[in-house]
């Protein structure tokens, strides 16, 4: 299929391309690896007036160190991202996630930023991301401000992104020495997720002393198991307890049900790939 | 728009529409049919290509972004008359049948090597997952691309192209 | 048969067909251009079933590059009744079948009017300026709601929603005993209802069609299997002769029956071609496709077998609903009766009753898909097999070895009526079992139960047969429908000795090229590099009834070596007379002629050059060596195997893992075993995807919720074993080569195998069926609770795909 017409811009800063948004107003849509974006609009389930593409911001691309954070530049891609060793030491649940996105085709041309600010529900990135802490560098005509993971996503599709806002980048706290899993649960290899946990664990001393566990496509937003983190935190690293906290993983939600997956089936693989997340995370 | 693509080792230049499709592109105004449509929600693959040395859905991309930078089709591979190792490989493994798949499966394939010399099935499997094939049940294909990796000498991949990139990229104002 | 010192047939020759696919140097009907071309595209309805109160299409007229538009008003006088070549029975009831619809739609995705445009950029942007009025009528989905006193109808001028209702009853056929006698006094009674969902073929090259009126002959290239029928329907339709319209299939990039059809689409091109005198081309999105080219599947199978408690099968009861879709098609109403003739399979069922309702609803037309009637048929018995040997406690192997045909017993005529030649159902069983290791893994399976594993592992069996090869022409007379089964074929000898060979089937993947070539090398002695194939175009090919059904190699293959075995005979005149000695005294061999016991040899090389310069040939003989033939088989070729599936299930979340697949095919011959094997490695595929994964789903609105690649799901290398494939080889006495099809018989087989398993490996916990595909919801709900069919039919959702993608998007 085909797209409507649209008129195109491809800014090379990002001042440049938050004055575009600025300008081109409501119907505009800002586009980044477009690998959500391009079927939509051939589609025609979309038809902005005007794209913006953030393809060639350089400074919109890039992983770099900063003190105890990665800072990921929006338009990095997933293929970069799974590549990366910094991401690989201190960001390992984002990597393991990374690597199960779409396809290598998609994952070459898709960003973290992109698919982050697309707030697909049944997304791969945005339950790690949560799970992570971490936050977001947006920026827009009034300049840049920070918002965490848990402010951004507002509802399906939607984010705390204003009209005029991108994002700029993805702050993540070093998670260096944690152990970490992405569980995905879908029909086949290509296909969005029916549900995902991401799980990240600091064991010390046998002991867990920290524990971060997001829900994939467990309601209109990625979720914290906030119960399932509470019943881990301070207990032996052992089946036991992670078979007793996986059990309140469905705590608190409120899944969609489609062909897939009922609302109880869901809620059911909540409890199930929480378990097998952070068992394979905890090595027990 | 105006743009300037490199591909198949051509340079074109062209007025587009931005809203044209990178494969639209290739197979309208360059006649690169090799290059086909297979679908319109990225699932497919048929339309795989390599932009800059790295494969793409050349239906989930527009010509405009393709801009300054490298394409390589299906119709680039061979050089000197001589097949790519992969193109052969699929031909002495029966891995296709109708062949409409056989273009992206084998840009994906090449990709796939580049990043695993020495795939094992399962990295075979898994690296080819955003293709799809009706006819061939895929055996022959994960055949044909293991089979690939032992004959690719060292560079016979993309990593060539990926190189050559690299440099374009940066004056190209990346 | 004569043959070259080795033999071409047999050798696993790589396929001539390659070189230009693997380069992309392709002939898509997609990547024909032609001057001054124009660009179609269908507006389709969104709405299931209304009547059209009005249509404006001022505004897409005047829209850029937009040439005109046609509605079905315009075109109602010249576009005919899309044909039904398959009538049934005499009293079936069929709907007008407009290719643009005029008054009322019956399906979403129907087509009501067509934009022609300089580019198919802006074909596409009119459509959405088109106006259509609809206004809603009762939409009609479920069949047995359909045929219900009182119900809304499709097609209210039939009166009725019921097609036809079309029965075999062996006692009144003679070829067996009353069902309902067996049914009185069976011992044990299997009675089940199985749900055959509707599937999408899915061929990888979306449907095409170019027409250019500019010459005497409207040429016509389309993405079709079916050139030779095209030509003929398509002039039927329209009214415009026959002789004036040229069908070709270029590169066809796949079909599995679905691209066995006339479309509104090639109609439609057609006629507008003819209007505006100028070439035309139309070119499917894949949403497109899956929405609007025919269906498959879709039966309703209430199902009763008969057997003693030793596990004997005494009767067997197939009351079948088979889903039209709103028009009937090429050969929609014939596709369910296909497998009428299948249901008893390998096992010698004493008494057989099979009835079939064909039902009209409002959703896309059915017609064939890989295997078309007889899936359905081998999966209905070969899980009622399964079903009976957990019945009367036996191993499943055992239950199906007690009631089959044994090795001895053919040729067998069956209580269907077919007298099946060959077989050896007990060899190609034995060396399945030794491959699978089927012992072992029923052990592991019992350790695994015993230890109450989260995985459970489940073994799958399915020792199916198949009808194919269609032809023969008498039968398909006697099934009323309107075709033949012959294939044509033949055979130049050109002068430097190189051979064309013209074949009327019509190869979309299958490597007819190749394979036609082997067999020519052989009957003529020439090497495999000289002899080249030409199909596909009505002009160079003149007569044909083109690839389905497994039939190619079959008829079609047979003609050419009729067709070759009459070049043979002429050469061989030629040769005498050339040699000085008598007919009776020359030998043919490795493509030389010898005077018998003498070193005096002339090659079939130089008698086509003596035939050329035509200086010395015997007298009263044409200068010409060409011949073909047309071959009309006596019967059907009767495939058969043995495929074991093994499945891991995981109890925890439903999710199914293949672990292994075996199949030993019995295909007869073989002419190329490179090719076989890929037949059979994408028909289990297509066969896996139907147990697993694929279903076309309707909202209660009629609309098509799976209408993407994204929803409706095609398994990729990372959702498929490595299969181990193997063959026995029983020749079939049906054709001079020995050979069987081998097309369909994967996708055939592998379904019951892949559910039988599904289900055995959680047969302990209380389940006996689980609804197809087996997704892992429906899977885990038949743990919990038994029931098979969870989340469907029909969900109102597809989930994730597509719905994932309509959100704003950066």
């Amino acid at each position: 299929m085909i797209p409507a017409p649209f008129d195109y811009v491809a800014p090379t800063t990002v001042d440049d391309a938050v004055r575009a948004l600025a300008d081109a107003g409501e119907d505009a849509k800002v586009i980044a690896g477009g690998q959500s974006l391009l079927p939509v609009l051939r589609m025609r389930l979309a038809a902005p007036t005007k794209l913006i593409d953030l393809g060639r911001v350089a400074e919109l691309r890039g992983i770099r160190e900063e003190g105890g954070h990665v800072v990921i530049g929006a338009m990095t891609t997933h293929y970069e991202i799974q590549r990366d060793p910094v991401v690989d030491t201190h960001l390992r649940l984002l990597r393991l996630a990374t690597d199960t996105v779409a396809d290598p085709q998609v994952r070459h041309r898709g960003t973290l930023g992109g698919a982050l600010a697309h707030a697909d529900p049944a997304g791969d990135l945005a339950a790690p991301v949560l799970a992570m802490d971490a936050e977001f560098v947006l920026c827009g005509m009034d300049g840049r401000r920070t918002v965490p993971a848990a402010e951004f996503f507002v509802d399906y599709f939607t984010t705390a992104l204003r009209p005029d806002e991108i994002v700029v980048e993805v702050r993540l706290p070093k998670l260096t020495g944690w152990h970490a899993h992405y569980e995905k649960f879908n029909r086949v290899a290509q296909a969005w997720s029916i549900v995902g946990v991401a799980a990240c664990l600091r064991v010390d001393g046998g002991v867990i002393a920290e524990a971060r566990v997001g829900l994939t496509n467990m309601g209109s937003v990625p979720l914290r198991a906030t119960e399932v983190e509470a019943a881990l935190v301070g207990h032996p690293a052992t089946a036991a307890t992670v078979r007793a906290a996986a059990a309140h993983a469905a705590e608190g939600t409120s899944p969609a049900a489609d062909g897939n997956a009922d609302r109880e089936y869901r809620q059911h693989l909540a409890r199930v790939l929480t378990d097998r997340a952070l068992t394979a995370a905890a090595g027990v | 728009m105006r743009i300037t693509v490199s591909v198949d080792g051509t340079a074109y230049t062209d007025d587009v529409e931005p809203r044209l499709l990178l494969v639209h592109y290739l197979r309208d105004k360059l006649g690169k049919v090799g290059t086909v449509v297979g679908c319109d929600t990225s699932n497919c693959g048929a339309c795989t290509v390599h932009v800059d040395g790295h494969s793409v859905k050349s239906c989930s991309m527009l010509a405009v972004q393709a801009d300054g930078r490298e394409v390589t089709t299906i119709e680039g591979l061979a050089r000197d008359g001589k097949l790519h190792p992969v193109q052969q490989a699929f031909h002495d493994n029966h891995a296709l049948q109708c062949g409409f798949c056989t273009p992206g499966m084998i840009m994906q394939a090449i990709d796939l090597l580049a990043d695993h010399p020495d795939p094992d099935e399962e990295t075979v499997r898994s690296g080819m997952e955003g293709n799809l094939c009706r006819c061939t049940g895929y055996q022959n294909i994960v055949r044909a691309v293991r089979d690939a990796a032992g004959r690719m000498r060292p560079g016979a991949g993309p990593e060539a192209e990926r190189v050559e990139q690299r440099s374009a990229q940066l004056s190209g104002g990346e | 048969m004569t043959a070259t010192a080795e033999p071409e047939v047999g050798k696993a020759r790589l396929r001539k067909e390659d070189a230009r696919l693997i380069t992309g140097r392709t002939r898509w009907t997609d990547n024909i251009t032609l001057p001054g071309l124009l660009h179609l595209a269908f507006l389709r309805s969104p709405v299931a079933h209304a009547r059209i109160t009005a249509i404006d299409v001022s505004a897409a007229r005047s829209m850029p590059g937009v040439i005109a538009v046609f509605t079905g008003r315009d075109l109602a006088d010249e576009q005919g009744s899309l044909p039904c070549a398959w009538p049934i029975t005499e009293d079936m009831k069929a709907p007008n079948a407009p290719s643009l619809a005029v008054d009322e739609v019956n399906f979403a995705g129907e087509a009501v009017a067509v934009v022609v445009a300089r580019g198919p950029y802006e074909a596409a942007d009119a459509l959405s300026a088109i106006d259509v009025d609809y206004e809603e009528l009762p939409v009609v989905l479920d069949m047995a709601a359909a045929l219900a006193d009182g119900a809304d109808l499709v097609h209210p001028e039939l009166g009725t929603n019921k097609s036809a209702l079309w029965v075999f009853d062996s006692a009144q056929a003679g070829t067996g005993g009353d069902v309902d006698l067996a049914i009185a006094e069976a011992e044990v009674l299997i009675e089940r209802t199985y749900r055959q969902q509707r599937l999408i073929p899915a061929f990888m090259e979306p449907r095409s069609v170019v027409v250019d009126p500019t010459g005497e002959q409207y040429t016509m290239w389309s993405a079709t299997q079916i050139p030779h029928i095209l030509r003929l329907m398509v002039a039927l339709t329209t009214g415009i002769p026959e002789h004036k319209v040229r069908v070709i299939a270029p590169d066809v990039g796949g079909g599995f029956g679905g691209k066995l059809q006339v479309t509104p689409e090639e109609v439609v091109s057609l006629l507008v071609a003819r209007r505006l005198g100028k070439p035309v081309k139309w070119t499917e999105t894949r949403s497109e496709s899956l929405l609007s080219a025919h269906h498959g599947r879709d039966q309703v199978q209430k199902l009763t077998l008969a057997a003693r408690r030793d596990g004997t099968v005494t009767g067997l009861k197939v009351e079948l609903l088979a889903d039209m879709g709103a028009y009937l098609r090429l050969v929609t109403p014939g596709v369910p009766i296909l497998g009428a003739f299948m249901f008893n399979a390998i096992y010698k069922f004493p008494a057989y009753h099979f009835a079939c309702t064909t039902v009209f609803t409002n959703k896309t037309p059915t017609d064939a898909y890989r295997g078309a009637g007889r899936p359905e048929a081998t999966y209905a018995i070969e899980r009622l097999m399964d079903e009976l040997a957990a019945e009367v406690g036996m191993d499943p192997l055992a239950v199906r070895e007690l009631n089959w045909i044994k090795h001895e017993e053919f040729p067998f005529t069956t209580v269907a009526g077919l007298e099946y030649d060959s077989g050896d159902y007990e060899a190609a069983t034995a060396k399945a079992k030794e491959l699978f290791d089927y012992d072992g893994l029923r052990a592991e399976q019992a350790e695994r139960r015993a230890r109450g594993d989260v995985v459970q592992l489940g073994i799958g069996i399915s020792t199916f047969t198949e009808m194919c090869g269609l032809a023969p022409s008498r039968v398909l007379g006697a099934l009323s429908y309107a075709a033949g089964g012959w294939e044509h074929a033949a055979v130049r000898m050109l002068p430097s000795g190189k051979v064309e060979v013209v074949t009327g089937s019509s190869a979309h993947g299958q490597g007819h090229e190749t394979a036609w070539s082997q067999i020519v090398a052989d009957q003529l002695g020439v090497p495999f590099e000289d002899v080249e194939i030409l199909h596909g175009d009505t002009q160079t090919s003149p007569r044909g009834l083109d690839t389905y059904g497994s039939r190619s190699l079959t008829v079609g293959a047979i003609a050419v070596v009729k067709a070759a075995e009459k070049v043979v005979a002429k050469a061989r005149r030629i040769a005498a007379h050339l040699l000085e000695c008598a007919e009776d005294d020359v030998e043919f061999s490795a493509g030389a002629f010898s005077v018998r016991g003498t070193d005096k040899l002339v090659a079939m090389s130089d008698i086509a050059f003596a035939v050329f310069s035509a200086h010395d040939l015997p007298e009263g003989m044409e200068p010409s060596l060409d011949a073909e033939a047309t071959f009309d088989p006596e019967n059907f070729s009767f495939p058969h195997g043995t495929h074991l599936c093994a499945a891991e299930v995981d109890t925890e979340t439903g999710a199914v893992r293949l672990r292994k697949y075996v199949c030993v095919d019995d295909i007869g011959k073989v002419v190329n075993p490179l090719i076989v094997e890929g037949q059979v490695h994408g028909g289990l595929a297509q066969g896996i995807a139907q147990a697993l994964y694929e279903e076309a789903v309707h909202d209660e609105a009629g609309t098509l919720v799976t209408g993407t690649f994204a929803d409706y799901l095609l398994p990729s290398a990372a959702d498929l074993p490595a299969f181990v494939t193997d063959r026995t080889e029983t020749p079939s006495s049906t054709n001079p080569l020995g050979v069987k099809g081998v097309g369909e018989a994967g996708t055939i087989a592998s379904t019951p195998a892949v559910v039988n398993a599904v289900v055995d490996a959680v047969r302990h916990l209380g389940v006996n069926d689980i609804a197809m595909p087996c997704t892992p919801m429906r899977v885990w709900t038949a743990i919990q609770t038994g029931r098979p069919d969870a989340g469907g039919p029909g969900s109102t959702e597809a989930g994730g795909g597509l719905g994932s993608l309509s959100g704003g998007a950066q």
